[in-house]
């Protein structure tokens, strides 16, 4: 919402400087976001006139003027198509600052011929959006007067947001109430006296029962013969301007100008154009509009129409049709102002995308009340200005009633806000604001017909705080809940994602964020078969479908910092993942990536890209510090198929619980994110991962033997697809309490094991240790368990010892 | 007999103190002190001497012995320092040359920061809540008091969730913010309550200081005296001690969020020098967040008596402090992961924001926007 000060002060009686204003309309809500006053920006831009106009050798567009100034005779390049002699201009000369675009004007040459300064549009004074041509000066002015004495954008112009609670100050008479209560000036009385009319309208309005009980409870029209619709004062064209208006006709300008001074959104029919009577009704299904902007509207019955003998007019509080608009020609004209309900008025603008000034207040709410009052102004200002006669008014309906009083204990305030304001005072403020406060403590507070926000005493205290002022708020201490020292907050599985990020980070990876959205082409690739979650109205097709996996955003991430000269990368992230379309299809999820060698290119080791091994130590290492429990976990083939498919595995724990997968990518899920290299990835899922169930802090007995242990190395000959995990298994079956651990030192594969151990055959060497509890190991006893171990490992793998 | 064993002493003392190496040593050892050493022979001799010679010999030749030995192990201490430092001498390095660093990763921001947030309003006595990222229009509008048509609906530049629609219900969105889990919480919880509940939240809006997707916090506490003055000092308190300052001055403005009423923005006192925002001095103004008490509608929706409870609710954006804190310029780079500035930005892993040992490692005062 813009408005001047000057505009304000039709409204309001203020001595208050227009930083006051500023700063008490931001404590009152109505958030100040800019204050510009052209009257400083433009102090420096004075008249000039066009001498001659003559084409540009080197540009069709362009001419060369010769402009007279303050400053003598000067030469001009300008593209602006009204760029003729004898009309007079505003000129910027060089080294002044243009607003419009930011930038001082030098001296230049434009296609090799010098111009020394500039001629320029409303857009560039940021006098309005206007940027067809240059700002031409009618009337009185002289070459080299300021151009700011000749206007009205001397007047500061402030804008305000306005939150949705609050059309009423939508109109600036609704702004200068709230000021007024803040005690900036005082409200100047809107004498408005009622026209009578000196003839029955013509066209008749009817209320058709499918609107009149709800969504166009009230409708006033009024008819006006012999008017003339020519350009508006210059006042008004002023006023509208300064706001970023556009004046179009007298009757136009009218109505918009009552749509923000007062709130009161009116529409004008040309009267010659409407065949029959008017009726405000639901539209038909397929009904069609041409609207003012020139598009054509499909209807439906749930919205609201106003229609003559023939079709739709207007399509209620939102916009009117072309066809029968004001033009120039018009000299009879039918004046609407009406009630819209917010929601229907909602329904529709938002069905049809229209945005308007009127819907964007009729969606909000304006003062039903204020309707035929709004008209009277409207009359004043149509007779005054474009001559002619007006009809009786015609009264269909009447407002909706008004919601019952409110009771407010004057209390309240402070046990709610925590604020100390006395009930006089309190009182004074909710009368100021236009509410009728009456009876004793608690009061029966009426609320004013512009103020549909106000549902409750809650809404009261809001009032009176606002206007009272925040700012005056002191802090108050509220007492802890318990005293002593405080419980941890944190939930056990909050506790260990904090855990997890921290043991991340210490096996070297960097925690990175990605989007939760993905394209879908990415999306598709790690979907395995989850529901898909997509967004129907996306901000870019890079952002479609929830993402089913944290992995293409890893490799999107890495494939970034390739491009950006990065090679070496540990990169992982924990968030959510979705696998459905409803609150809580979501999973929790902790990927890491990482790409390149295991170190940087160094003068101590050589390269050596990343493998499998080395993430499966990562991962681990990250389980551990979780205290999963790793050594009961088994690696399972059938990954994920973004994975490699021979060098993947999922993580399992028992049959059932799946902890997370891990694997090599899949060379052309590469190849898609446009990465080089090779990739390895892993993901847990935390919350798979069991808690410990005890609840005792204290840790199990430790089980140490002083008895000395003995080691002996085992090399079996197996099957290549042998995996390692069953020698081991086949190892400790032998005698669980003796061997203590079974590490695998050696691995010998390959074309070079197929030539000494035939074909498809592979040889693994085991380190057994043996830690006797009881009493001392005899050679005898070690024997015994190796030919155990041997012959149980033949037995279970099919292996034989190497010899 | 004294004559030929201090001439042996001499001898052996000279021959020891000139031995070359420890193998040399080893012989003189042997030479001296073996079994057919000329010392063992002549100790061996005592036997057939007299009784006086062996009492007067005696003691002599032991001397000797230990002497002897004594000379042996100092030379043989000697010998093994020069050969240390012989061998030292060959083992020069360059120790400019680099380190074999082994890096740990580092921590983003966004989750340091919501470790400091969490750290801060523990200790007032909040815990931690969480809610879906997807969520109904219900829990997402409907109960925080923004009816269907409602105009606050259209601020939200909401994203849709595709998918099957009942009847006239809108679809499910992507939370726009994570009032949400007020209600969430309300439902199942019994009054009073504390909670913070930070995460992720999506709205259609992409520049230097939006992105479709960032992170808030919000924070509700239900009771049946608490007011907005108590709001107050703790946005007080956290800002004090978020921002480790002694001392902030915070700005309430009244505004309107359908959800609370009275509602108010909170701006943070601050200074602008050449684009360098000082926070905690200066006279201008920066909004940090939004807040207000709870509207009776939501604790009505939520199943919460509105006549027996009230509150406070806030919502802060986290990206939006930690660059105020931590100075990043553009939020964009947030989800970019460039490693450069992951490691720039990024936090060390020992360094767990607490209470007891200080929020983050030095007092940021001074970052440039």
């Amino acid at each position: 919402m813009k408005f001047s000060i000057g505009w304000l002060k039709d409204h309001l009686e203020t001595n208050a400087s227009v930083g006051e204003i500023a700063d008490a309309l931001t404590d009152l809500g109505l958030e100040v976001e800019s204050i510009s006053d052209l009257s400083e920006t433009l102090k420096h831009f004075k008249v000039g006139e066009i001498l001659s106009a003559e084409k540009h050798p080197q540009a069709d567009k362009l001419k060369i003027c010769l402009v007279a100034t303050s400053e003598g005779d000067r030469k001009i390049i300008c593209g602006a198509p009204n760029a003729r002699p004898g009309i007079k201009v505003v000129v910027a000369q060089p080294g002044d600052y243009i607003p419009g675009l930011d930038t001082k004007i030098k001296v230049g040459k434009i296609r090799g011929v010098e111009s020394f300064g500039m001629m320029c549009s409303e857009k560039e004074l940021q006098i309005s959006d206007e940027h067809e041509g240059i700002i031409e000066i009618h009337g009185e002015a002289k070459v080299g007067q300021y151009y700011t004495e000749l206007t009205d954008i001397k007047d500061p112009i402030i804008q305000i947001s306005i939150t949705p609670n609050r059309p009423d100050a939508l109109g600036v008479r609704g702004i200068a109430r709230d000021l007024q209560a803040k005690g900036i000036g005082s409200i100047i009385h809107q004498d408005i006296k009622p026209v009578i009319g000196t003839f029955d309208s013509p066209i008749k309005v009817t209320l058709n029962s499918n609107v009149s009980k709800k969504d166009c409870p009230l409708f006033i029209g009024r008819y006006f013969r012999n008017v003339h619709n020519g350009s508006s004062p210059k006042w008004l064209q002023d006023r509208l301007r300064a706001i970023g208006l556009r004046p179009i006709s007298t009757l136009v300008d009218i109505t918009n100008y009552l749509t923000y001074d007062q709130n009161r959104p009116l529409h004008v029919f040309d009267a010659n154009k409407v065949k029959g009577n008017l009726e405000v009704r639901k539209a038909r299904e397929n009904e069609k509009i041409i609207a003012l902007d020139e598009k054509e509207y499909v209807l439906d019955p749930t919205m609201t129409v106003i229609s003559d003998d023939e079709g739709v007019e207007s399509i209620g509080g939102i916009m009117g049709a072309m066809n029968s608009g004001c033009t120039y020609e018009t000299t009879n004209v039918f004046v609407e102002a009406a009630y819209f309900n917010t929601i229907a008025t909602a329904k529709t603008g938002r069905r049809l995308r229209i945005e308007s000034d009127a819907r964007y207040r009729f969606e909000r709410g304006i003062d039903p009340e204020f309707t035929e009052t709004g008209m009277e102004l409207a009359t004043k200002l149509i007779l005054e200005y474009c001559g002619g006669e007006a009809s009786n008014l015609i009264i269909s309906g009447a407002p909706p009633n008004r919601p019952p009083g409110i009771s407010l204990d004057p209390e309240k305030l402070n046990s709610v806000v925590g604020m100390t304001v006395s009930s006089r005072e309190q009182c004074r403020i909710l009368n100021d604001l236009g509410f009728k406060v009456s009876g004793d403590s608690p009061y029966e507070v009426s609320i004013p017909s512009w103020r549909p926000d106000i549902m409750g005493d809650i809404d009261l205290l809001e009032e009176i705080s606002r206007v009272i002022s925040l700012r005056n708020l002191e802090g108050k201490p509220f007492k802890k809940n318990d005293f002593g020292v405080p419980k941890p907050i944190l939930t056990k599985m909050q506790r260990r994602v904090s855990k997890l990020r921290r043991a991340f980070t210490m096996e070297g990876y960097d925690e990175c964020i990605t989007y939760s959205f993905l394209d879908k082409t990415s999306a598709e690739l790690f979907r395995e078969g989850k529901a898909q979650a997509f967004i129907s109205n996306p901000i870019s097709s890079e952002m479609t479908d929830m993402r089913p996996s944290i992995i293409p955003g890893l490799l999107m991430a890495a494939s970034k910092n390739q491009d950006r000269g990065i090679f070496d990368l540990r990169l992982f992230e924990i968030g959510s993942s979705f696998n459905g379309n409803l609150p809580g299809d979501e999973f929790l999820e902790a990927s890491g990536l990482i790409i390149g060698n295991i170190f940087g290119r160094n003068a101590y080791e050589p390269l050596r890209i990343v493998d499998f091994f080395d993430v499966k130590g990562h991962l681990l290492h990250v389980l551990d510090k979780l205290n999963a429990p790793i050594n009961r976990l088994s690696f399972k083939r059938n990954a994920p198929s973004y994975y490699h498919p021979q060098r993947s595995a999922i993580i399992k724990l028992g049959p059932k619980i799946r902890i997370g997968e891990i694997g090599e990518i899949h060379p052309s899920i590469l190849e898609s994110f446009g990465l080089k290299g090779s990739a390895h990835a892993f993901t847990i899922f935390p919350e798979n991962i069991p808690f410990q169930g005890s609840n005792s802090s204290a840790r199990q007995a430790m089980k140490i033997s002083d008895l000395p242990s003995s080691n002996r190395d085992f090399a079996f000959i197996v099957d290549e697809k042998i995996q390692v995990d069953a020698v081991i298994a086949a190892i400790y079956s032998v005698d669980k309490k003796l061997i203590e651990e079974v590490s695998l030192f050696d691995v010998f594969e390959g074309r070079k094991a197929h030539e000494q151990f035939g074909n498809g055959k592979k040889s693994i060497a085991f380190s057994v240790k043996l830690q006797p509890m009881l009493q001392t190991l005899k050679d005898s006893d070690i024997e015994e368990l190796s030919t155990k171990v041997i012959k149980t490992v033949e037995e279970k793998t099919g292996g034989s010892l190497r010899s | 007999m004294t004559d030929e064993i201090s001439k042996l002493k001499g001898d052996a003392l000279l021959r020891i103190r000139d031995a070359q190496d420890e193998s040399q040593l080893e012989e003189l050892r042997i030479v001296f002190l073996g079994k057919k050493g000329s010392v063992s022979l002549k100790m061996r001799s005592l036997g057939k001497m007299s009784n006086d010679d062996k009492a007067k010999l005696g003691p002599v030749l032991n001397a000797l012995k230990n002497d002897i030995n004594q000379s042996i192990s100092e030379k043989k201490r000697e010998l093994r320092k020069q050969s240390i430092d012989e061998r030292l001498k060959g083992e020069w390095i360059d120790v400019t040359q680099p380190s074999k660093e082994r890096k740990w990763g580092t921590i983003h921001p966004v989750s340091q920061v919501t470790d400091e947030v969490v750290a801060i309003f523990s200790s007032l006595g909040f815990s931690v809540a969480e809610g879906p990222q997807i969520e109904s229009d219900w829990y997402n509008f409907d109960a925080l008091n923004i009816p269907p048509e409602h105009p606050a609906r259209q601020e939200f530049d909401t994203f849709y969730i595709a998918g099957e629609q009942k009847s006239d219900r809108a679809s499910n969105v992507l939370r726009t913010h994570t009032s949400p889990v007020q209600i969430r919480y309300m439902e199942s919880n019994q009054m009073p309550c504390r909670i913070i509940a930070p995460g992720r939240v999506y709205r259609s809006d992409y520049d230097q200081t939006h992105t479709p997707m960032f992170h808030q916090v919000e924070g509700l506490a239900i009771d049946k005296n608490i007011t907005m003055a108590n709001l107050k000092w703790v946005l007080e308190e956290f800002c004090k001690a978020f921002f480790e300052l002694e001392k902030v001055e915070l700005r309430f403005r009244s505004s309107h969020f359908p959800f609370t009423e009275p509602s108010a923005e909170v701006d943070i006192k601050c200074s602008w020098d050449d684009g360098k925002l000082k926070v905690g001095e200066g006279s201008d103004w920066l909004e940090i967040l939004g807040s207000g008490m709870v509207h009776p509608k939501v604790l009505e929706a939520s199943g919460v008596d509105s006549t027996e409870y009230q509150g406070f609710a806030f919502g802060m954006g986290i990206d939006r402090i930690a660059m105020l804190k931590y100075g990043m310029p553009d939020l964009r780079s947030f989800f970019d992961n460039d490693l450069r500035w992951l490691h720039h930005y990024g936090f060390s892993t020992i360094d767990v924001p607490g209470l007891h040992s200080g929020i983050s490692e030095t007092a940021i005062k001074s970052t440039e926007i």
